[in-house]
């Protein structure tokens, strides 16, 4: 599975590592619901050291497609939740 | 796919498929998106330019504030030698609160420039993406079919438009921050204009109120020695020498009856 992280790259993530991101993207959107940022905070630089630490970088001239696109490193809860959850860049 | 990432996932493959619907022929449509994402390129280059444009204008203002800082300092000492503790008060505590809208400016000038680092970064992946699309859209109009050439063209375009909405978010966040910036600017220069800040802000060669009244100090001075000087030629010898050294401690006492002729004399005392 290819992830990106927006402003950071892109990375093949192996199996094993999948149902981790998983749990640790939901423990994000969750916060991001009950507006909890000191817990989006954690649970997303979770994500991300995550995927650093078992992913392979991709080249930038490689052409892939990523199954996964998450936010930048630095997102702030409220960009987070207008940009990448809520009613954000195009509607339903 | 649920979760933070479906739904930049969703747009760009939508945003994508838009443009490969667009054209019937897949060599017309990899020329086309090829110069589309070159044109969107350039855009972002202009966005870098206004970045940095707003940080310079942040640095500059920085600098001026660094002069206020060390000017109020030296009013301070100066008020201070001539014994006017309330003078030096009052610049120090303007000295405070030029410092701490420097340590501010401080923190916005370094998140701009995180954000300017990101998008020269975002922008340099675009570029050697770009190329390898340059290259592949080349080679798939060479060697498939149509119908197989969907399938590639639809990849590579992914991977292109996924680095373009990347280099967009990275425009769009580092420019709602020089807007932000901008915003607060304004609103500083509209405080300014209402006088709330006039003594903070005054720069360069004009005067505010504490440089009039070290003046106005200086001034009396002045006067004192002047008159010393006059009761000295008139011969009245032992009071003159007495007025000479106690002129600037008595100073402050003394000065209030005489302030309306100040002006006057220290223009004649130049």
């Amino acid at each position: 599975m290819i992830v990106r992280i927006f402003s950071d790259g892109q990375y093949r993530i192996p199996e094993d590592a999948q149902e981790r991101l998983h749990e640790l993207d939901n423990k994000s959107v969750a916060a991001i619901d009950a507006a909890d940022e000191a817990a989006f905070t954690a649970a997303y630089a979770a994500l991300i050291e995550l995927i650093h630490a078992n992913g392979e970088r991709l080249a930038d001239d490689e052409l892939e497609p990523s199954d996964l696109m998450l936010p930048p490193a630095d997102i702030t809860l409220e960009e987070a939740r207008t940009e990448f959850t809520g009613e954000g860049l195009l509607p339903d | 796919m649920p979760g933070l990432t479906g739904r930049m996932s969703t747009i760009v493959k939508a945003k994508v498929s838009k443009v490969l619907d667009r054209a019937e022929d897949p060599a017309e449509t990899l020329d086309y998106s090829y110069t589309k994402q070159l044109e969107l390129l350039q855009n972002v280059k202009k966005g870098i330019a206004d970045v940095v444009t707003s940080k310079k204008r942040l640095q500059m203002q920085e600098a001026q504030m660094q002069q206020q800082v060390v000017k109020l300092d030296t009013q301070a000492r100066q008020a201070l030698a001539a014994n006017r503790e309330d003078l030096a008060r009052t610049a120090l505590e303007r000295k405070q609160s030029v410092q701490t809208e420097l340590q501010s400016l401080d923190s916005q000038i370094g998140e701009l420039e995180d954000q300017q680092q990101k998008l020269v970064d975002s922008e340099a992946a675009m570029r050697a993406k770009l190329e390898a699309f340059r290259t592949k859209k080349e080679v798939i109009k060479a060697q498939y079919s149509a119908a197989e050439a969907q399938v590639r063209i639809s990849e590579a375009a992914t991977g292109v438009g996924e680095q373009m909405a990347d280099v967009g978010l990275a425009m769009q966040r580092a420019l709602d921050k020089t807007e932000n910036m901008k915003a607060r600017a304004s609103a500083v220069g509209e405080l300014e204009a209402a006088g709330t800040f006039e003594d903070l802000t005054q720069l360069g060669p004009g005067k505010d109120d504490i440089d009039r009244q070290l003046e106005a100090i200086g001034a009396g001075g002045a006067v004192d020695d002047e008159l010393a000087k006059m009761k000295a030629e008139l011969g009245s010898g032992a009071p003159a020498q007495q007025a000479i050294e106690a002129g600037p401690d008595a100073e402050p006492a003394a000065s209030a009856p005489e302030e309306p002729a100040e002006g006057e004399q220290s223009e004649s005392a130049q």
